[in-house]
C-alpha cells in the first residue's frame, strides 16, 4: 500500500505553547488508523496540522508525495480528504438536503461511489429530516449528516474527530456499523475515539500520542495491553 | 391627496425602495457572511454612477455604459476584499471600521482628482423617456417603472441564486461556519472575493440607473450609505429578506415623509427605524 498523507517532524504550536513535539505519523491508501490518547495530547492538533487548520512551525506534510506543508485548507482537502470535525460542523442555516447537496463532488478519480441517494439509503434517518435545519436534528441525526456530508465528496481518506462522542448507545452502534461498511469500500480513515475496545476490533493500525509525541505505532494492540493501561486509562 | 396622486406616490416610494434593497443587499450580505462592516460601500454607488457618465462620453448607450461599468466595478470590489478587507476577518471591528472609512476619503479624492467637484447628470434614453398617463393631468416616467423592474428581477435572481443554487448554499454556509466551508474543499477566499465583489457589482448598478433621475456628484455615495444602514438595521443585519422589507418601507416613508410633511422628511425615515426598533430591537429578520 503507498502512503497517502504523511507527517514528517511536526512541531505546531499554540502561541507559545508547544502541542506537538516532532511527531511523524502517515496513512496508506485504505487503511483504518485509529489515533488515541487522552484528552488535551494534541490528536486534534495532529489533524488540524495535517489539514492546514493549524500551521506546524516546523515539519513537513505530504500528500501522495507530494509536499503540501502550508497550503491551504480547501487545497488539501480538494486532494481527497473528507473531514468531520469534534462537534459535527454543522451549519445553522442549511437544510439536511442542503448541507448533503453542497458538498456533493466527484473523487480525484472522477469516480462517484457516493450519491445523494445512497446516503439516504445508508442513513435512512437523514432521509426522513431532509426539510430540517441542520442544527435541529438530534446529536445523532448530526453525526450521520456529518459523516454523510463528508462522503458527498468521494474521498480517498476520511477523518472521523470523535465521532460517537456523547451519543446514545443505539445511535453509536449504528454509527461504528457504517464505518465498518466504509472501511470494507477501501476508503482509508482515520478515526479519533474514546471507545478503545471498538477501535481494537476495527482499525488495521493504531498510534497513541503523550504530551505531543508518538509512544506507540502498531497494530498488536490487546485490550490488556500494557502501555494502553498506562496512558489510555483502560 | 386623490387616489391617482397618492398611486404615484406609492409608485415612487417603491422605486427608492428597490433602489435602495440593491445597495443595502450588498451591505447586509458583506456583513451577515463576512463579518464586515464596509463604510466604503456607498463609495460603490458613487463608482457605478462616475463610471456610467465617463463611459456614456465614448459610447452613446447608456445600456451599453452600465454593461461596461459593471466588470470595472466588480474589478474594484475584488481587489479592495483580496488586498485590503481580507486581513480584517480575525480582526476587531474598529479595525474594520477605521479601513473603510479610509477608503470613503481615498475614493471620494479619486473621484475629485478623476471628474471633478462638479454636479453632472445623465439624460434619460430615448426610447425610455416618455411617460404613461393615468389621468389628464398625472402620468407616471416609463425610466422610473424599468429600474423598478430591473431592481425587483434582480431580488427575485438573487433570492434564486442564494435559496437554490450551490453557490448560495456556499454563502449561507460561510455566513454560518467558514472554517467547515473551508474543511469541506471550497475556496473561501475566492467565495468571500466573490461576494463582496456581488456586492460591489450591486451598488454600482443601483448608482449607474439612478444616475438619469438624480444627480452626479461629490459625496452621493455617503448619503446613500447612511439610508442603507438604516435598511440594514431595521430589516435585521445579515438578512437579505429584511434588508428588502426595510427598504421598501424606508422608501415608502420617505417618499411620502416629502409629501405629506415636507418640513420633517428627513426625520421620517429615523422614526420608522425608531419605531421598528422598539418593538423589534435587532430588526425584523434578524
Amino acid at each position: 500500500m503507498t502512503t497517502f498523507i504523511a507527517g514528517t517532524g511536526l512541531h505546531t504550536y499554540y502561541g507559545s505553547s508547544h502541542t506537538l513535539h516532532g511527531i511523524d505519523f502517515a496513512v496508506r491508501r485504505g487503511e483504518t488508523v485509529a489515533l488515541m490518547g487522552r484528552n488535551g495530547m494534541g490528536k486534534s492538533t495532529l489533524l488540524k496540522s495535517l489539514l492546514g487548520i493549524v500551521n506546524p512551525r516546523q515539519g513537513k506534510v505530504t500528500m501522495n508525495g507530494a509536499d503540501v506543508t502550508g497550503a491551504d485548507t480547501h487545497a488539501i482537502i480538494r486532494r481527497g480528504i473528507a473531514y468531520v470535525p469534534e462537534g459535527r460542523g454543522m451549519f445553522h442555516n442549511l437544510t439536511v438536503r442542503e448541507h448533503l447537496v453542497m458538498s456533493a463532488r466527484p473523487g480525484n478519480d472522477g469516480r462517484r461511489d457516493w450519491t445523494y441517494e445512497r446516503i439516504l439509503e445508508t442513513f435512512p434517518r437523514l432521509a426522513e429530516r431532509l426539510g430540517s435545519l441542520g442544527t435541529h436534528l438530534s446529536g445523532g441525526e448530526q453525526q450521520m449528516l456529518a459523516v454523510g456530508r463528508a462522503l458527498m465528496t468521494n474521498p480517498d481518506l476520511l477523518i472521523l474527530d470523535e465521532a460517537t462522542e456523547g451519543l446514545a448507545p443505539l445511535i453509536r452502534r449504528e454509527i461504528w456499523h457504517v464505518i465498518r461498511s466504509i472501511k470494507e469500500t477501501g476508503i482509508a480513515s482515520i478515526i479519533v475515539d474514546k471507545n478503545v475496545n471498538v477501535l481494537l476490533g476495527l482499525a488495521d493500525r493504531h498510534v497513541i500520542l503523550v504530551k505531543g509525541e508518538v509512544v506507540y505505532d502498531g497494530s498488536d494492540l490487546t485490550p490488556e495491553s500494557e502501555i494502553l493501561k498506562r496512558h489510555i486509562g483502560v | 391627496m386623490d387616489i391617482w396622486f397618492f398611486l404615484i406616490q406609492v409608485l415612487n416610494g417603491l422605486q427608492y425602495g428597490l433602489l435602495l434593497f440593491l445597495v443595502a443587499s450588498g451591505l447586509t450580505l458583506i456583513f451577515g457572511i463576512m463579518g464586515i462592516i464596509n463604510l466604503a460601500h456607498g463609495s460603490f454607488y458613487m463608482l457605478g454612477a462616475y463610471l456610467t457618465f465617463w463611459l456614456l462620453q465614448s459610447v452613446d448607450s447608456l445600456l451599453l455604459a452600465i454593461v461596461l461599468a459593471l466588470p470595472i466595478s466588480a474589478a474594484v470590489g475584488y481587489l479592495i476584499e483580496a488586498l485590503l478587507v481580507r486581513v480584517l476577518y480575525r480582526r476587531d471591528h474598529l479595525d474594520q471600521v477605521l479601513l473603510t472609512y479610509g477608503l470613503i476619503l481615498i475614493f471620494n479624492e479619486a473621484q475629485r482628482m478623476l471628474w471633478g467637484g462638479d454636479v453632472h447628470g445623465i439624460k434619460v434614453p430615448a426610447a425610455l423617456d416618455w411617460s404613461i398617463p393615468l389621468t389628464d393631468t398625472l402620468s407616471y416616467p416609463v425610466y422610473r417603472m424599468a429600474i423598478s423592474a430591473v431592481c425587483a428581477a434582480l431580488a427575485v435572481g438573487m433570492y434564486l441564486v442564494i435559496q437554490r443554487t450551490r453557490f448560495g448554499m456556499w454563502i449561507r454556509a460561510g455566513a454560518s461556519n467558514r472554517d467547515m466551508v473551508a474543511a469541506l474543499g471550497i475556496n473561501v477566499n475566492l467565495l468571500f472575493g466573490a461576494v463582496f465583489a456581488l456586492g460591489a457589482v450591486l451598488a454600482a448598478l443601483s448608482g449607474a440607473i439612478a444616475a438619469p433621475i438624480s444627480s452626479i456628484g461629490p459625496g452621493m455615495g455617503d448619503t446613500v450609505l447612511i439610508i442603507c444602514f438604516v435598511v440594514v438595521v431595521i430589516g435585521g443585519v445579515g438578512s437579505i429578506k429584511g434588508a428588502f422589507l426595510g427598504a421598501l418601507l424606508i422608501g415608502l416613508a420617505d417618499t411620502f415623509g416629502k409629501v405629506l410633511a415636507p418640513d420633517f422628511a428627513s426625520f421620517s425615515v429615523y422614526a420608522v427605524m425608531a419605531a421598528v426598533l422598539l418593538v423589534k430591537p435587532r430588526g425584523l429578520f434578524a
